[in-house]
C-alpha cells in the first residue's frame, strides 16, 4: 500500500500543492491529467528521484519519504523507456539484477519469452522498433520483482495498433503478477478501459479519486467534466465482420463499426458525444447506426448541451443549444440518436 | 548545401567566394607548418637525425609530453566532477563559475605565468608554505602546474557537454533498478560520455604540450620542448631551432593521429 500525506513540491514550473492519495495493493492505479498538471513529478517523487518540500511518502506503512531510489523496491518505465543504448538487450534487462545482486536465471528467460523479446537479446535497443523497446523496458523493470510498477505514460510513445497490444500486455502484467500498477496517462479513454481506480490530478492538485464509472459519470466539478469529456465507452463483442464492417454487441444493442479487430473479439467501442445527431424522427440516411431512446437529463454547458440519453446504454451526446432548444429536449422526450460507422472507435 | 557545392553548373556566387576564402585559410595553416616541416627533411635531413639523437633534445621533447600527460590526469581528475555538477545542477552563482574556469582561456600566457608565480612561486601563496616539501620554481611540479592552469578549461567544457548529453532520465532508470548514484553514474553516464571525455582529454594534453609563456615565467629549467626551440632560436638562430620545431611537431602529431585512429570506434552513442 502506498500512502502519500500532504506530498508538496515545486520543481521548475510544476508544482504539487498538498497531495493526499492512498494506493492499495494490487490495484491498476491511473493518474489521469492534463499535460503539465505534475503527473509525472508526482511519479518521480514516489520514485525518489525527488526529493517533496513537505509531506510524507509511506510504502506498506514505511515512511521513505528520505529513503534513496534504488532502495524502495519500485520499478519505473519512462515514456521514452530509458533504455541504456551501450549495452545490449540481454545487458539491459540484467543490470537490475546485477545492482541487486540476485540470480534470477529462470525468472529472467520466463519474462523475456512471456514478453516476446527472446530473440532481441544480443540487439541495441536503438535498433529497436518502440513496442520492443517497450516491452524490454517491461522486462528489466520486472525482473528484479518489484512491489511496484511505474509506469509514465506508457502507450502514447506508441503507433495506435501497437497501442492495442501493448494495453493488453500491461493489464495482463497487472493481473499475472497481483502487481501494484501506477499509471500516469492524459488520455481518458486509456484511463476508463484500464483502471481499477482514477486520480484526477489538474494544477498541482488532486481534484478526484475513485472508480471510473464514478470519475467519468459524476465528475466532481464542470473543469473535470470538460477534461474528462463525456466519451461514451461501451464494451462489447465483435460478433461479425464483412468487406471491413463490424457487427457489435455492445451492453445489448448491436452497433456497426470499422475496425481491425477479428470476430469473437472482447473490444471497448469509444464514441464521440459530439459525433452523435439527434433527431425526432428516424431518417433513411447512409448513417449506419440509429438508436432509438429517451432523453434522461439536459444539462447546459454555455454555447452547447449535454444531453443524456436511454438507448439501452446510456449515451451522452453534445449538440448546440440552439438545437436543443427547436428539438424541445426534456427529460422524457423520445429521440433517435445516429452515428456512422466510421465515427466508432474500437478498441481491444 | 552539400549537392549545390557538387554540381558543377551553378555555383552560388556567395558559395564560391567562401570556398575560396575556406582555401586560402587551409593554406595559410598547411603552407605554413609544411614548408617548415618539408624544408627540413628535403633540404637537410641528416640535421634533423642529428638532432633526433641529441639527448637533451629528447628529453626536453619527452619532458613536454610527460608533464603534459600529468596535467591531463589531474586536469580529468578535478575537470570530469566539476563537467558533471556543471551539467546537472543549477545553483545560484552558476554562471560565474563557468566564466572563471574559461579565463584561463583568454588571458594572455605571460599574464598566466605571473599570477601563478605569486602563488606557486617560493613566497607565493601555495608555493611558501609548501616550500620544505614541493618546489614550483624551476621543477617539474611548476610546469605540470602551469600547464594545467592553461587547459583544464578544455576538460571541463567538454565533460560538461559530455554530461549534458546524457539524459538524467538514465540515470533514474538505473537508480529505480537498484543502482545508487555512483553506480549508475559508473556504469550508464560515464561510459555514454566516454568519448566526449577523450575529446577533452586529448585538447587539454594537446593546449599543454603547445604552452610556452606561462611555464617558461614558472620553471625556464628544466627545459620543456617550447623553451628548448625558443633558447636554440635565441642563441643560436633559425637553422638550429628549426629541427626542434619539426621533431616536436612531428611526433605530437603521430600521437594525437594514432589516438584518433584507437579511438575511432569508441561510444558511438554520444555523438549528439
Amino acid at each position: 500500500m502506498i500512502e502519500i500525506k500532504a506530498l508538496s513540491r515545486k520543481w521548475k514550473s510544476f508544482a504539487l500543492d498538498s497531495l493526499d492519495l492512498t494506493i492499495r495493493d494490487g490495484e491498476y492505479f491511473v493518474i489521469l491529467g492534463p499535460t503539465g498538471s505534475g503527473k509525472t513529478l508526482l511519479l518521480e517523487l514516489l520514485a525518489g528521484f525527488h526529493r517533496p518540500d513537505s509531506g510524507k511518502i509511506l510504502i506498506n506503512g514505511k515512511d521513505v519519504t528520505d529513503l534513496s531510489p534504488e532502495k524502495r523496491n519500485l520499478a519505473f518505465v519512462y515514456q521514452d523507456y530509458s533504455l541504456f543504448p551501450h549495452m545490449t538487450v540481454k545487458k539491459n534487462i540484467e543490470f537490475g539484477l546485477k545492482m541487486k545482486k540476485l540470480k534470477a536465471p529462470e525468472k529472467f528467460r520466463e519474462i523475456s519469452e512471456y514478453l516476446n523479446i527472446s530473440h532481441l537479446l544480443e540487439r541495441h535497443p536503438l535498433n529497436l522498433s518502440g513496442g520492443e523497446q517497450q516491452r524490454v523496458s517491461l522486462a528489466r523493470a520486472l525482473v528484479t520483482d518489484p512491489e511496484i510498477l511505474m509506469l509514465d505514460e506508457p502507450l502514447s510513445a506508441l503507433d495506435p495498433r501497437t497501442q492495442d497490444s501493448a494495453r493488453e500486455m500491461l493489464l495482463n502484467v497487472h493481473r499475472k503478477g497481483k502487481l501494484t500498477v501506477l499509471h500516469i496517462t492524459h488520455d481518458q479513454t486509456e484511463a476508463r478501459i484500464m483502471a481499477d481506480k482514477i486520480a484526477v490530478v489538474m494544477d498541482g492538485k488532486l481534484v478526484q479519486v475513485g472508480t471510473p464509472e464514478e470519475v467519468f459519470e459524476k465528475p466532481a466539478n464542470d473543469m473535470i467534466a470538460d477534461f474528462v469529456g463525456f466519451e461514451n465507452v461501451l464494451k462489447g463483442r465483435v460478433l461479425s465482420r464483412e468487406k471491413g464492417l463490424l457487427r457489435i454487441d455492445a451492453e445489448g444493442t448491436v452497433l456497426e463499426a470499422a475496425g481491425e479487430v477479428e470476430v469473437g473479439d472482447m473490444v471497448h467501442v469509444g464514441l464521440r458525444p459530439e459525433n452523435i445527431v439527434l433527431s425526432k424522427t428516424f431518417t433513411q440516411s447512409s448513417i449506419r447506426n440509429s438508436l432509438k431512446g429517451t432523453v434522461i437529463e439536459v444539462q447546459s454547458l454555455g454555447a452547447l448541451v449535454r444531453v443524456r440519453m436511454d438507448c439501452g446504454p446510456l449515451l451522452n451526446a453534445l449538440v448546440t443549444r440552439q438545437s436543443a432548444e427547436e428539438m424541445e429536449l426534456a427529460p422524457g422526450v423520445p429521440v433517435y440518436a445516429q452515428f456512422k460507422a466510421s465515427s466508432i472507435h474500437v478498441l481491444r | 548545401m552539400k549537392a549545390m557545392i557538387r554540381s558543377k553548373k551553378n555555383i552560388e556566387p556567395l558559395i564560391f567566394v567562401f570556398s575560396l576564402l575556406l582555401l586560402l585559410l587551409f593554406s595559410f595553416i598547411f603552407v605554413t607548418l609544411a614548408n617548415m616541416i618539408f624544408g627540413q627533411v628535403l633540404n637537410d635531413f641528416p640535421g634533423l637525425v642529428r638532432t633526433a639523437k641529441n639527448s637533451s633534445v629528447m628529453s626536453s621533447i619527452f619532458l613536454s609530453l610527460y608533464a603534459g600527460f600529468l596535467a591531463t590526469l589531474i586536469a580529468l581528475f578535478l575537470g570530469a566532477p566539476t563537467g558533471y555538477i556543471l551539467a546537472r545542477f543549477d545553483f545560484p552563482g552558476k554562471r560565474l563559475v563557468e566564466s572563471i574556469i574559461d579565463v584561463p582561456v583568454v588571458v594572455p600566457h605571460t599574464v598566466a605565468g605571473i599570477a601563478l608565480l605569486t602563488v606557486f612561486g617560493s613566497r607565493g601563496l601555495i608555493g611558501g608554505p609548501l616550500e620544505p616539501y614541493v618546489q614550483f620554481r624551476d621543477a617539474l611540479p611548476g610546469i605540470v602546474v602551469a600547464m594545467l592552469f592553461v587547459s583544464v578549461p578544455y576538460l571541463a567544457n567538454s565533460a560538461r557537454e559530455g554530461f549534458k548529453s546524457v539524459n538524467p532520465r538514465l540515470e533514474n532508470a538505473a537508480r529505480s533498478l537498484g543502482a545508487p548514484l555512483w553506480k549508475a553514474f559508473l556504469f550508464v553516464t560515464l561510459p555514454l560520455s566516454a568519448r566526449h571525455l577523450l575529446v577533452g582529454a586529448v585538447m587539454t594534453w594537446a593546449r599543454a604540450i603547445s604552452e610556452f609563456g606561462a611555464v617558461v615565467m614558472i620553471a625556464y629549467y628544466p627545459m620543456i620542448g617550447p623553451t628548448l626551440i625558443y633558447d636554440r632560436f635565441l642563441s643560436y638562430g633559425l637553422s638550429a631551432s628549426r629541427p626542434v620545431a619539426v621533431l616536436l611537431i612531428l611526433i605530437t602529431l603521430t600521437i594525437f593521429i594514432v589516438i584518433r585512429i584507437l579511438s575511432a570506434g569508441w561510444s558511438i552513442y554520444d555523438r549528439d
